[in-house]
């Protein structure tokens, strides 16, 4: 067990979440660096991911690291059955970080069992992505200039998406207000309303994606509509293009607000959005860049200067 | 006269652990979760025995045998009603209800087909997150469940 593994959001602290924040800022500013020369970080995807592990893995090299490691389990043992106690310790003995992906949940926490090397958390299942959650944070922090007393809308499928779930645990340090916009089978689920209640959050829910939602929001998250969450592909067909955001929704909008999404869009945010400057999406998806290279020092230990705006 | 009876036709104990009041359809999944059926010593098993407050109930009683506490905790998950007599020379010299502990591991199996435990050679572990409505939360995949619907492995 190493005490420097990120598995899940709320393993880190409020001061934790700022200073990571602050040292994300100091990557950008300053991408490339020496600091894990001689260091070798695996990235461990039991399940295959385009954006993450390419984002890990430039952190890694970017930092002057190397990188091993597999993007499809086909290729590896445990598709002859090995245990992934197994593979751990037997990755274990080769590197100073592990960086994993795993389709079932809790993945990465067993895995933090196993092992004494740090190891991070890509995405377990549905249940924990935390650098998403730091890269989205970010985001906010950067287009806001502040994490404090905020109005966050969560848009689309806010019962199964994990991200959404994460950020509002996240969030829960800095006042938010947040607006639930989902058909009845995708709403928030009541344990995270529950989470809300106990914590003093405001939240309202609606189903109806309206123009005075939007115009009172500072942060409008998009997410994915999935058909595979419908047990009744008719219902699917009935909502999914319900919460599609276009340019025109964003006329009466707040100049300060931005749009995010974890990607991959489908239809949920059309084309003509990306030419709007509130559409940040894709800045947010290289802010993920600086904040797992954050992560990563961090997991190694490694003390990095912070830089503030 | 006849309250004495009734006790004594699940025999008496010189020294050992008396566990009371467990609902009879529970009785057996206490008997395997304390590992009673390794043990040597002498045992008495009781079901089915009138109870005011349960209807009926089972009785165990495990001679020379003091089980630690967090042992005999394991049975609230199932048997949440469970009193525990200790005896010692035929008298008891203390008595107990058992509690949900804070962390059970290796009891409960996890409801969600995904969970890594479910997939794993290894170990469950659920921590109690609500002691008023006996909520559990999986260590691993974070799936909550109510103890009353635990499924015990």
């Amino acid at each position: 067990m190493n005490n420097n593994s990120l598995v899940s959001i709320s393993d880190i602290s409020k001061e934790e979440i700022l200073r990571l924040l602050r040292q994300a800022r100091y990557f950008e500013a300053n991408p490339n660096h020496r600091i894990l020369e001689g260091r070798v970080a695996a990235t461990l995807f039991f399940e295959p991911s385009t954006r993450t592990r390419l984002s890990f893995e430039t952190a890694v090299n970017r930092l002057g690291g190397r990188v091993i490691g597999f993007s499809d389990a086909s290729t590896t043992s445990s598709s002859k059955g090995e245990t992934l106690k197994d593979t751990i310790k037997m990755v274990s003995n080769y590197v100073d970080l592990i960086i994993m992906r795993h389709y079932l949940e809790g993945a990465a926490r067993y895995a933090t069992e196993v092992t004494d090397v740090p190891v991070i958390n890509a995405g377990d299942g549905a249940n924990q992505h935390p650098s998403q959650t730091m890269l989205d944070l970010y985001s906010i922090y950067k287009t806001q200039g502040t994490l404090e007393n905020l109005t966050i809308t969560m848009v689309g499928d806010l019962k199964y998406g994990r991200t959404v779930h994460s950020l509002l645990m996240a969030l829960q340090y800095f006042n938010p207000t947040f607006n639930f916009v989902a058909c009845k089978e995708l709403q928030m689920p009541v344990e995270y309303k529950q989470f809300c209640d106990e914590h003093g959050i405001r939240y309202n829910e609606y189903t109806d994606f309206t123009p005075e939602v939007i115009n009172s929001t500072d942060i409008l998250y998009m997410t994915r509509v999935q058909r595979e969450r419908f047990t009744d592909i008719m219902e699917y067909e009935k909502v999914k293009n319900l919460y599609t955001l276009n340019a025109s929704m964003l006329e009466g909008s707040r100049d300060n607000l931005r749009v995010l999404h974890p990607l991959p869009r489908v239809n949920e945010i059309a084309y003509d959005v990306d030419d709007s400057p509130k559409a940040y999406y894709f800045q947010q998806a290289q802010n993920g860049l600086y904040a797992r290279q954050a992560i990563i020092c961090r997991a190694l230990g490694i003390d990095i200067p912070e830089m503030v705006d | 006269m006849t309250e004495k009876k009734k006790e004594l036709a699940v025999a008496a104990l010189r020294n050992g652990t008396v566990i009371d009041r467990i609902p009879s359809s529970a009785l057996f999944q206490a008997v395997k979760i304390l590992g009673i059926e390794k043990l040597d010593k002498h045992v008495t098993i009781g079901n089915n025995l009138d109870s005011k407050i349960l209807g009926t109930k089972g009785i165990i009683k495990v001679a020379d045998t003091f089980f630690p506490e967090d042992v005999l905790n394991r049975i609230a998950l199932i048997a949440p009603t469970a009193k525990i007599n200790i005896i010692r020379d035929f008298e008891v010299v203390e008595k107990f209800p058992v509690s949900i502990p804070k962390s059970i591991v290796g009891i409960v199996k996890c409801d969600n087909p995904k969970c890594i435990t479910n997939n794993e050679p290894m170990r469950t572990r659920f921590e109690l997150i609500d002691e008023e409505r006996h909520v559990l939360r999986c260590h691993y995949c974070g799936h909550t469940v109510s103890a009353k619907n635990a499924q015990i492995k």
